[in-house]
């Protein structure tokens, strides 16, 4: 037997196969995911492997290691996350979401913070030596809402666009915050004395970290858009640039100290338009299908462990620590929802309804980020009780807080996601309204959101797709898109329905011998291995839709002989089959 | 309120250099303006009898302060005490205004032809685009229309247009009254005519 040889690699794929297959087993029994939702699941498989291996070897199990959490596990959920994050949505409430994230989780630190630290002074529970530094410590680890659980919860229960992208723009965005304010925590607990210049330095690097992580991922996005263009004649290898290039930001981000976080999902939004333009079909589907894959197992290997890590000797429990831990985390959070959306709905017109912030108070859950930050805590006599309260405040939070979100959600009637396809017409419509505003606020000499949206679209345009753009030549407007993809989709599913030129000819429209005569020609053509083209297939279907609607077609257009045109193409198309 | 007013008329003092009412031909002044493929729609808006809330029909030749008020109202926010009359109100107010602009020849209905100008003009922004596709999605955005409001339509049904009814009916889904508004937010940042 030759084990150690093969150890690591082998080691590392069972955990993957273990949770792939702990995935397949929640789904077989169909009524577990919509109670539970699968993370705690997850967790609970970890505990029980965690149990097994502590029991047979009556020592603590491998515990999480930061450095695989922070470099492999995390990025590609992140990346999951900005690739496929409605542009549209996020940067209409990028105040709000901003807000939060910053304001909010400086809010949460300093309140958990502060707070434990009065508990601390209680002498019944003998605390006396957890400084206020400490506490404060703790606190910037523990307030910051995990993006990994809160995508895992959030994506069960279908609540409206808005709250969605509130929460979780929240969750990505506060990294930065907490990135600075942990570091410079851990800095101060080395130093003798603490200046007030250090504090303002503290501040000042938030700014650094927060808009280098976004410089950082926009340099490597816009580079990736112009590795694409010249891709035309090695398609298979496309997607592996994607990937590359967004890790390769994620890598030089957490080099420099900068938020890693930011700087991918800054590379990803800003690569998407211009990638998903310049490569093929297939790759696209590639990337898309890769990027759920990786971060699917992501996700499950990170729960997994958690669970694993949770059994052992490395706690050490205080309960009065721990109990008010999860409670301040509670009630700051609500506290800062309430007051920040106080001042939000001041100056927005779309307001934020109650129900929608007790959803956001509820919402802030904990997890991997917290328990991987804890573990790098330098070792101090109080680490295991740190250790102990995270575990804690993470279990609590996604069991009973995941667990209860799905029937409040339901029981407070919280407005859900709107359930319809995307039609061209509303895209027209928004379109419509996108320049109408636009125009107003030039007239009315405001520099509003429009303008700048209407300012970066020119930029865009002139610059940007010339220089990243393989095709310049046919730039495609969001309206052509959409009607493309949805006529792709039509004349699939006629093509598979083997009926394309199916159904009767308007006998209005043409006389009735050619009627006959077009349809016994078509139906000989209907065969769809005969159809192998996918223009042919579009020319089709896009002649069946003027012949389905000429109902008002030729009423309102008395000039055009739309007859005519008809019977034009119905011999067109009789030759080609021929 | 007041300041807003205030600003307007600054501004549009600005527009009509320092004349009692505007034309058409002060609007070409803007420059930004330029560069949106439908301002001939926005500007022919503001001179829309329609909007500006007298019975006639037609084209004004020009507008006083007044009915610049009056337009730019369309686009007010919504305030947070109205109750549901007033918001449905509000709303149609907001979609009529819309609708007059795609309805150009005045006619109460958007016809297939109205509603391919439209698209054309949407999309005139971007050189590349032959007008048979513009038309093919015109064409296409109709059917859906039809389908919303008139539901299955037998073969020898005739549909003439889209009316008010049938607007309201496609704009179910977009809240306007939220996004249709323009805040005045930053008074002093008013963009200077050449």
């Amino acid at each position: 037997l030759d084990y150690q040889h093969v150890q690591v690699p082998f080691e590392i794929t069972l955990w993957i196969m273990l949770a792939s297959l702990a995935k397949i087993g929640f789904h077989l029994y169909n009524k577990l995911p919509s109670v539970v939702p699968e993370s705690c699941l997850l967790i609970f498989v970890g505990l029980i492997m965690g149990g097994i291996i502590y029991g047979l070897n009556d020592r603590s199990p491998p515990v999480m290691d930061s450095d695989i959490f922070f470099l492999y596990l995390l990025p590609p959920i992140v990346l999951d996350a900005g690739y496929f994050m409605p542009s549209r949505p996020f940067f209409e409430n990028m105040g709000t979401i901003l807000l939060y994230a910053v304001v909010g989780t400086v809010w949460n630190v300093f309140g958990i913070g502060f707070s434990l630290y009065g508990i601390c002074q209680v002498r019944a529970f003998r605390l006396q030596d957890v400084s206020l530094l400490h506490n404060l410590l703790f606190g910037s680890l523990i307030a910051a809402v995990d993006p990994v659980a809160v995508l895992a919860v959030f994506e069960e229960i279908h609540v409206n666009e808005k709250l969605h992208i509130l929460v979780f723009g929240e969750s990505l965005l506060n990294d930065a915050v907490t990135v600075v304010l942990y570091k410079l925590f851990r800095s101060f607990c080395e130093m003798p004395t603490i200046k007030s210049v250090d504090v303002f330095a503290g501040v000042g690097k938030f700014f650094v970290v927060g808009l280098g992580g976004v410089l950082v991922g926009l340099s490597f996005g816009l580079t990736a858009a112009f590795t694409t263009r010249f891709t035309k004649d090695i398609r298979v290898i496309e997607p592996l640039f994607v990937f590359l290039y967004s890790y390769l930001s994620y890598l030089t981000a957490e080099m420099f100290h900068l938020s890693g976080i930011v700087a991918i999902i800054a590379c990803a939004m800003g690569m998407k338009r211009y990638v998903e333009a310049n490569i093929s079909l297939k790759s696209h589907t590639t990337v898309k299908y890769f990027m759920k894959m990786w971060s699917s197992v992501s996700d499950t290997l990170i729960f997994i462990f958690l669970g694993v890590s949770t059994i052992g000797e490395n706690h050490e429990w205080n309960w009065p620590y721990i109990c008010f831990t999860v409670i301040f985390c509670l009630v700051w959070r609500a506290l800062g929802v309430l007051v920040l959306t106080f001042f939000v709905n001041r100056f927005h017109v779309n307001t934020i309804t109650s129900k929608d912030q007790f959803i956001i108070a509820y919402g802030g859950l904990r997890g991997a980020i917290c328990f991987s930050l804890v573990f790098l805590l330098p070792d101090f006599h109080r680490k295991k009780l740190f250790i102990a309260a995270t575990t804690v405040v993470i279990l609590f939070t996604v069991f009973v807080q995941g667990m209860t979100i799905r029937p409040l959600v339901d029981l407070l009637a919280v407005k859900r996601k709107r359930e319809s396809a995307p039609t061209v017409g509303e895209q027209i419509h928004i379109r419509f309204l996108d320049h109408l505003l636009a125009g107003i606020e030039d007239i009315s000499g405001h520099w509003g959101q429009y303008y700048w949206k209407d300012k970066l679209e020119y930029f865009n345009s002139k610059y940007l797709q010339k220089l990243l753009l393989r095709e310049y030549d046919q730039p495609k407007s969001s309206i052509v898109l959409l009607y493309e993809k949805l006529e792709r989709k039509h004349a699939i599913e006629l093509a598979q329905a083997g009926q394309l030129g199916h159904g009767p000819a308007h006998p209005s429209l043409l006389n009735s011998n050619r009627t006959v005569l077009t349809d016994q020609k078509l139906e000989d053509t209907q065969n769809p291995d005969v159809l192998d083209n996918m223009q042919e297939i579009l020319a089709r279907n896009l002649y069946r839709i003027r012949r389905t609607g000429p109902a008002y077609s030729r009423h309102t257009l008395p000039g055009e002989s739309e007859p005519g045109e008809h019977a034009k193409e119905i011999l067109i198309l009789r030759h080609q089959g021929l | 309120t007041s300041e807003q007013i205030e600003h307007l008329h600054r501004r549009f003092k600005q527009l009509s250099q320092d004349q009692l009412t505007i034309r058409k031909e002060n609007f070409d002044s803007i420059p930004d303006l330029e560069f949106n493929p439908i301002r001939g729609k926005i500007v022919h808006a503001f001179f829309d009898k329609r909007n500006l809330q007298q019975e006639s029909d037609g084209l004004a030749d020009e507008i006083n302060f007044e009915d610049f008020l009056t337009i730019m109202s369309y686009f007010r926010p919504i305030e947070m005490n109205m109750d549901e009359e007033q918001l449905d109100r509000f709303r149609k107010n907001k979609l009529k205004f819309l609708f007059h602009m795609y309805d150009s020849d005045h006619d109460g209905k958007i016809t297939l032809q109205e509603y391919r100008n439209v698209v054309e003009e949407l999309l005139s922004g971007n050189p590349h685009l032959e007008k048979e596709s513009a038309r093919s999605i015109a064409d296409g955005a109709m059917m859906e229309a039809a389908s919303i409001c008139v539901g299955q339509m037998g073969p020898d049904q005739v549909y003439e247009g889209i009316t008010f009814e049938d607007f309201l009916k496609m704009w179910q889904g977009i809240d306007i009254e939220t996004k249709m508004h323009v805040r005045f937010l930053n008074v002093d940042t008013i963009a200077h005519c050449y």
